[in-house]
């Protein structure tokens, strides 16, 4: 590239050199251009003849070549050579543009790691990554990226995600926890055992799924290659009957004249501009929602989710967080921390994720010596004596079998009844949280301008429509079983127009046939499970729902920036083709056309990575 | 089989597309893609008919931009 910069100086001074010179000295300015031409255009003129040799002939640098030659031949040295000129300090642009893109998204994807620190005996050793195999022991100092997914077996830290989920609260990790590469430790040292080979590790993976994003083209990419294909070969033969035709036919026409403007059709046969410019678009918009812990498997997806017409939505998991949590402590004749107390304490033997639920809700250490004389009743609760009191604990059926009378409750979720010394002493009730940000998801899934929010889940129709209400969610459909999801989205895509796109999010899990069947397939909470990254088009790495909207707003951004530049590139194209047959332009403007059009399409795609406010 | 490759000094868009479009239509190739941007080819073909694959690929390197070096990613 440097060697480029300083032969387009040269030339540029020969050039100004060549116009001060006075023109009574005529054989020096033309010796002068020539010297500045070549030096600007050797090396196009050059690739031209090779490329023409094996049978090339609609390739741009000769076009270029043709352009340029014939304006001299004609006798128009200064536009001759300027243009030549015009077109290498493009090239360079357009090279320096296209290698800085190259380079942010790069960066935005650095999460391959350089180099492993694998223990050998007592040494440490620095290998390639690639190296290291299942079950060795590595290690991760302060401020180095986790190589390989691996569990830690010494050391505490805090690991910084954010490379991966866009997540910037860094998570505390300890003895047994899995880390994943791509990972930054920020703090202790690390000692792990390798859990995943190199290839299989999720930075691996996640960079393998982003570069290979862009080869599932879009369909205006698709569309472009087409134009393309077809355009440059018409515009160089129009620009052969325009210099033939016309001084043949029109009286008066001179060749020279009409020469010159079917030079300048060459100069804008180039459709470079716009074969960069869309999948430029759309790389940076893939690079920019993966720095936001979105991950996008291909072009067509991004461009797809702009047209999402129905979304819909998983419940557990997706908008819940899929734990159960004491929800409402509800206390007849005793205080209410009093009643988590004696519930926690009698279910402290039990590992049922109910008992699980009331221990966190307490909060403190069960102390086991209280707790005398346990009878767990399956299917029904527990009855326990907890210092020195008879605790009975469980739902409505176990008090109709003791014979306590308790209140007919109406409420979602799982119940459990309490009654101490064999009189009732209230309830407390245990259900599945809504995400925290799982309504303001809605609100901004239908400021993007989705038509319809559904909700499918297994879970009972009261649940169901209590979370859809409180989230804005306009159709539920509950009770289902796995099979009957696929079967309801189907249905749903019936009622899309055609146009229109359906959308399915779910957990990746349980959910893969119906991620599939949808148009676009969403998985949630994708870092570490690789299921969900398989099952997929689109992956959200973090739990949150929000993140959708997020992705569907970079995908609108992304289609908008690709079409301003078809638009804008074919346009000035179309209108300096028109110009130059009428004679009205030069090929000034016929090289802004072409290389002028290339840099801003390319600034203008720069747009794309950046998703920051989005 | 998979087999990917560094196109060094990958220059111009439109010469990835026709590279793309060429090395597609090779006897053997189920699926070829050139990026542009991160500069890589990507081949998948049939095992035993991939190293003539590789070669005629080449050859339509070398035909459509003849400064770009292969090299094995």
């Amino acid at each position: 590239m440097r060697k480029r910069l300083y032969l387009i100086c040269f030339s540029a001074l020969l050039l100004i050199v060549a116009f001060l010179v006075s023109p009574e000295l005529q054989w020096l300015r033309i010796a002068l251009f020539l010297a500045s031409y070549l030096t600007v255009g050797g090396e196009i003129i050059l690739n031209a003849f090779k490329n023409l040799i094996n049978g090339q002939v609609f390739d741009e640098n000769f076009l270029m070549s043709l352009a340029t030659i014939g304006a001299i031949v004609i006798g128009e040295y200064p536009e001759g050579v300027t243009v030549m000129l015009l077109y290498q300090i493009g090239e360079l642009f357009q090279s320096y543009a296209v290698d800085k893109s190259r380079k942010s998204i790069a960066g935005l994807m650095d999460i391959r790691p350089d180099y492993a620190n694998l223990k050998k005996g007592d040494e440490l050793v620095k290998v390639d990554p690639d190296e290291v195999q299942i079950g060795d022991i590595i290690v991760i100092k302060a401020g180095e990226k986790v190589p390989l997914d691996a569990r830690v077996i010494e050391g505490t830290s805090l690991l910084d995600t954010s490379a991966l989920s866009g997540e910037s609260v860094p998570r505390e990790v300890t003895v047994g926890s899995e880390i994943l590469s791509g990972c930054i430790n920020l703090n202790g040292v690390l000692t792990a055992e390798v859990i995943k080979e190199f290839e299989e590790s999720t930075a691996s993976k996640i960079l393998d799924l982003v570069e290979n994003a862009s080869s599932k083209k879009s369909r205006s990419e698709k569309f472009i290659t087409k134009f393309a294909k077809y355009y440059t070969p018409v515009v160089v033969l129009v620009a052969v009957f325009l210099a033939l035709l016309p001084p043949l036919i029109l009286p008066g026409a001179a060749f020279k004249e009409w020469i010159y403007r079917s030079l300048s059709f060459l100069v804008v046969s180039c459709p470079c501009a716009l074969v960069i410019s869309i999948p430029l678009s759309f790389f940076g918009g893939i690079g920019g929602a993966s720095g936001k812990g979105i991950l996008v498997k291909g072009s067509n997806y991004l461009e797809a989710l702009a047209q999402t017409e129905i979304m819909v939505m998983d419940k557990t998991g997706t908008l819940t967080k899929g734990v159960f949590k004491v929800q409402d402590i509800h206390p007849i004749g005793i205080s209410q921390s009093e009643l988590l107390k004696l519930a926690a304490y009698a279910e402290g033997y039990s590992n049922h994720p109910i008992s699980a639920s009331l221990k966190q809700a307490y909060g403190q250490e069960i102390n086991n010596q209280l707790i005398d004389e346990v009878e767990e009743i399956s299917g029904h609760g527990v009855v326990a004596t907890v210092e020195g009191k008879k605790v009975v604990a469980g739902n409505a059926r176990l008090m109709e079998k003791m014979g306590i009378s308790c209140s007919e409750t109406d409420l979602n979720g799982t119940v459990v009844h309490l009654a101490v010394d064999n009189s009732y002493a209230g309830y407390i009730l245990i259900a599945d949280e809504l995400k925290e940000d799982a309504k303001q998801a809605i609100k901004e899934l239908k400021e993007t301008g989705i038509k319809q929010t559904v909700m499918l889940t297994g879970d009972t129709e009261k649940a169901a429509v209590k979370v859809a209400e409180e989230l804005g969610i306009e159709k539920v459909f509950a009770g289902l079983l796995p099979g009957d999801k696929v079967e309801k989205v189907e249905e749903l895509i019936e009622q899309k127009s055609e146009k229109g796109k359906l959308a399915f999010v779910g957990d990746g899990l349980n959910d893969a046939p119906v991620l599939a069947r949808a148009d676009i397939g969403i998985a949630m909470g994708g870092l570490g499970s690789d299921a969900a990254i398989e099952a997929a088009d689109i992956v959200i790495m973090t739990d949150e729902p929000s993140k959708i909207a997020t992705a569907i707003r970079i995908s609108k951004k992304t289609l908008k920036i690709a079409y301003q530049n078809i638009i804008f590139a074919i346009g000035v194209k179309i209108l300096v083709l028109l110009l130059s047959a009428l004679g009205i332009t030069t090929m000034w403007a016929a090289i802004f056309a072409d290389v002028g059009v290339a840099i801003l399409a390319i600034l203008n795609s720069f747009r794309a990575l950046n998703v920051k406010d989005l | 089989m998979k087999k990917k490759f560094i196109l060094k000094g990958l220059g111009c868009a439109n010469c990835a597309a026709k590279m793309e479009e060429a090395i597609n239509k090779l006897d053997g190739v189920q699926e070829a893609t050139v990026n542009f941007f991160t500069q890589k080819l990507t081949i998948v073909g049939e095992d035993d008919k991939m190293p003539t694959i590789v070669e005629e690929s080449k050859k339509i390197i070398k035909k459509i931009e003849p400064q770009v070096v292969l090299e094995k990613a």
